[in-house]
């Protein structure tokens, strides 16, 4: 594992919160962190280059774009895991899935341009798998921060 | 109008990232043929209707040493899950916090908190401190570690014309 140093730490620390919206916002980052700009930018290339930080820019809430969310879970008999993890990931809907240590195994999250989708594609793996689809759509979010304490 | 179709452009001229560059807003303005006033803008606006929550790093836990993690989730009493869903969320080490429906008779938990630590051990202990915050307004809990990713795929806008 690649060692970060205090101030890649500093940095990354600092970048999981908001970049200003200003001409030059590395500039103003780099000051506030007592580096220059030059140095904060190629520590954040570094970084991303050396897989610490998975993406640098914005981040969406596609939910407020107008588009739908529910994360679902599955309790899949272990025999027929494989097949029904094909059968679920054919959905381009399916965003994301893991299997989970529990008796619903498998979780994954839809994400669909609208509401009503989910409920169509969840019927439809339903229908395909002979499994109940048991959805959790999100009724409130705590959201505080992503942050990790690099 | 939530999004436009210059916002889309926005959009997904930045979805892979920001380009890492003294003026970067000024770069992405200059390939979508807007000026870096007018795109400054309009992101201001993304930010205050919710579309764009912040302009960020996203660390990579698994190469941070965050090699645990687990789905924690508890059935809190309704009448203070919205009192006690922000407390849960500000813990530094929960990454999301959400309220979701209980689905009765097997799924009696209605509060998720994702947990992530450097080993099982780390990540125990921090269920621990949720339980405690959550005293006698919760009545059980359990948690769910991911033992494999099925599929990950990014953030794909969702299907619509301009």
């Amino acid at each position: 594992m690649t060692i970060l140093d205090a101030t890649d730490r500093a940095v990354l620390n600092r970048l999981q919160e908001d970049l200003p919206l200003s001409a030059h916002p590395f500039a103003e980052v780099a000051r506030e962190l007592g580096l220059t700009e030059t140095d904060l930018i190629s520590r954040i290339a570094r970084m991303k280059d050396n897989g610490m930080i998975t993406r640098f820019g914005p981040f969406f809430d596609a939910e407020a774009m107008g588009g739908a969310f529910c994360l679902c879970a599955m309790a899949v008999p272990e025999a027929r895991f494989e097949i029904v993890a094909e059968q679920v990931n054919a959905h381009p809907e399916v965003a994301h899935n893991y299997q989970r240590c529990h008796k619903l195994n498998m979780w994954f999250v839809l994400a669909t341009g609208h509401k009503s989708a989910i409920t169509s594609v969840a019927n439809r793996i339903e229908t395909e798998t002979g499994l109940a689809v048991l959805r959790f759509p999100k009724l409130r979010e705590f959201f505080i921060g992503f942050r990790v304490a690099a | 109008m939530k999004v436009d179709a210059t916002d889309r452009q926005i959009i997904l001229a930045t979805q892979q990232g920001l380009p890492l560059v003294p003026a970067p807003y000024k770069a992405v303005a200059d390939q979508i043929g807007l000026s870096e006033d007018a795109l400054l803008e309009r992101i201001a606006r993304l930010k205050s209707i919710g579309v764009i929550r912040r302009i960020a790093a996203a660390p990579n836990h698994y190469r941070l040493g965050m090699t645990a993690n687990g789905m924690t989730v508890w059935d809190v009493d309704d009448d203070l899950i919205g009192e006690l869903g922000p407390i849960v969320g500000a813990l530094p080490f929960v990454t999301h916090s959400y309220e979701r429906p209980r689905a009765l008779p097997g799924w009696p938990y209605n509060l998720f908190a994702m947990v992530h630590g450097a080993h099982r051990d780390e990540v125990e202990a921090k269920r621990g401190e949720i339980a405690r915050l959550l005293g006698a307004a919760c009545r059980g809990g359990d948690i769910l570690y991911s033992t494999r990713i099925l599929k990950k795929a990014g953030l794909r806008l969702p299907p619509k014309k301009a």
